[in-house]
């Protein structure tokens, strides 16, 4: 297990005060939280800043930190000192974070996982509690959602046991990437969120993401494309074989096509059963440079040949 | 263990009803009332009984639940926000 540094986390001074330490989690609680900024790795640090809070926050766990935490540094390999919480009195609040809501194994081991409050008196007395839902990103290839997917994820999932004592365990799942699916709709599995205490379980709720491509762009349902051609290929007209999703196809292009002409491929987008999308390919015209002496006499025959002025 | 799951998809075609989307969202229905008077949320219908949500008015819920728990927002302060960070995503649409 880490030592984790939570005065690090918050950006705090040891000697904070409990109005500073407050201060310093509302403020990058705003930055950090997953709904407003757009960085993957954001729902991790609010999460590690929710808890740095959770314990800095409370003048008596801080106080429980702050005695053995003096000499330890962030990373180390650390072990509680056994009995090192006997003069102190835990309640861990429950305060509940998007995401898993579940802490480090470093919090467990300090504070036990009880953050559904002690003695609250879980097993048995008819206290029903739903699940939390769990809210995640779900990052997938444009492929993914042409042609439909299976993807295997893994959650920490916070399971509550005997006296109300929580345990976090990996659970994977199969989930299906439908087809057309697109950036910001939701995919929600009943019932796979956190278990609840004699309640239903929440549910899982996937956001969807798109991984950035290598070639394509997309704005909702249609896939972008930049396709370089020649002047002789622009100018005569022909048919080029272009990449989509679903592999290359045949586009044609019509004569005398200019730089900028979007040419779209029906229903080469990311389709559903009711909703379509298209490709769109803008053409972008490369001008060979002109090197030996024939290539130079060449552009000097056609700038004789063309009554042409582009900027007219 | 891998087990196969039965899923929905919150996309165009979803329309959901008041009690429904209190469901969805585990909120209650005054919430949403509040959350349209305050101009968060637009329904489609002309009356409470046959307001229907779509996928996006699902999203600003589930949005506006989360920055009210994690960052104490109130409703107004939820619509701002929510405004302005659909804003910013058409920006960073046009500059990619």
């Amino acid at each position: 297990m880490k030592f984790i540094d939570y005065y690090q986390a918050l950006g705090c001074n040891k000697d904070a005060t409990q109005e500073e330490i407050k201060r310093a989690y509302r403020r990058l609680a705003r930055k950090y939280h997953p709904d407003v900024n757009k960085d993957p790795n954001a729902e991790e640090h609010f999460k590690e800043i929710g808890e740095a809070y959770e314990v800095l926050g409370d003048p008596e766990k801080r106080k429980a930190y702050d005695r053995f935490g003096r000499n330890w540094k962030q990373g180390q390999d650390f072990k509680p000192p056994p009995g090192w919480d006997s003069d102190f009195n835990f309640n861990t609040s429950g305060r509940s974070f998007s995401g898993t809501g579940d802490f480090s194994d470093f919090f467990e081991a300090l504070f036990g996982g009880n953050r559904f409050g002690t003695g609250s008196g879980f097993g048995g007395r008819g206290f029903m509690v739903r699940g939390e839902d769990i809210h995640a990103k779900l990052v997938i290839n444009l492929e993914d959602s042409y042609s439909g997917s299976q993807r295997t994820i893994t959650l920490n999932k916070s399971t509550p046991g005997p006296g109300g004592h929580v345990t976090t365990q990996p659970q994977t799942l199969q989930v299906t990437i439908p087809r057309g699916i697109i950036q910001g709709q939701q995919i929600r599995l009943e019932g796979q969120g956190s278990p609840g205490m004699q309640g239903p379980n929440g549910d899982l709720f996937l956001e969807i993401l798109f991984a950035e491509h290598p070639i394509f762009s997309v704005q909702n349902r249609d896939i972008l494309l930049n396709l370089s051609i020649s002047p002789w290929e622009a100018a005569l007209g022909t048919t080029v074989k272009v990449p989509t999703l679903g592999g290359p196809v045949d586009l044609k292009v019509p004569a005398n096509s200019q730089t900028g002409k979007r040419l779209r491929l029906k229903d080469r987008g990311l389709c559903t059963k009711t909703q379509k999308g298209d490709q769109y390919v803008t053409l972008n015209i490369m001008t060979p440079p002109a090197q030996t002496p024939d290539q130079k006499e060449f552009y000097q025959r056609m700038a004789e040949i063309f009554p042409f002025n582009p900027r007219r | 263990m891998e087990k196969h799951l039965t899923y929905t998809v919150f996309d165009e075609s979803t329309w959901c009803s008041l009690s429904e989307t209190c469901r969805l969202c585990k909120v209650e229905d005054a919430f949403i009332k509040e959350m349209v008077q305050e101009g968060l949320i637009s329904p489609a219908g002309s009356s409470i009984h046959d307001w229907h949500f779509g996928a996006q008015e699902l999203k600003r819920i589930q949005i506006t639940v989360r920055l009210q728990r994690d960052l104490r927002v109130n409703l107004p302060g939820a619509a701002l926000a929510l405004d302005l960070l659909e804003e910013l995503e058409h920006l960073r649409s046009l500059t990619k």
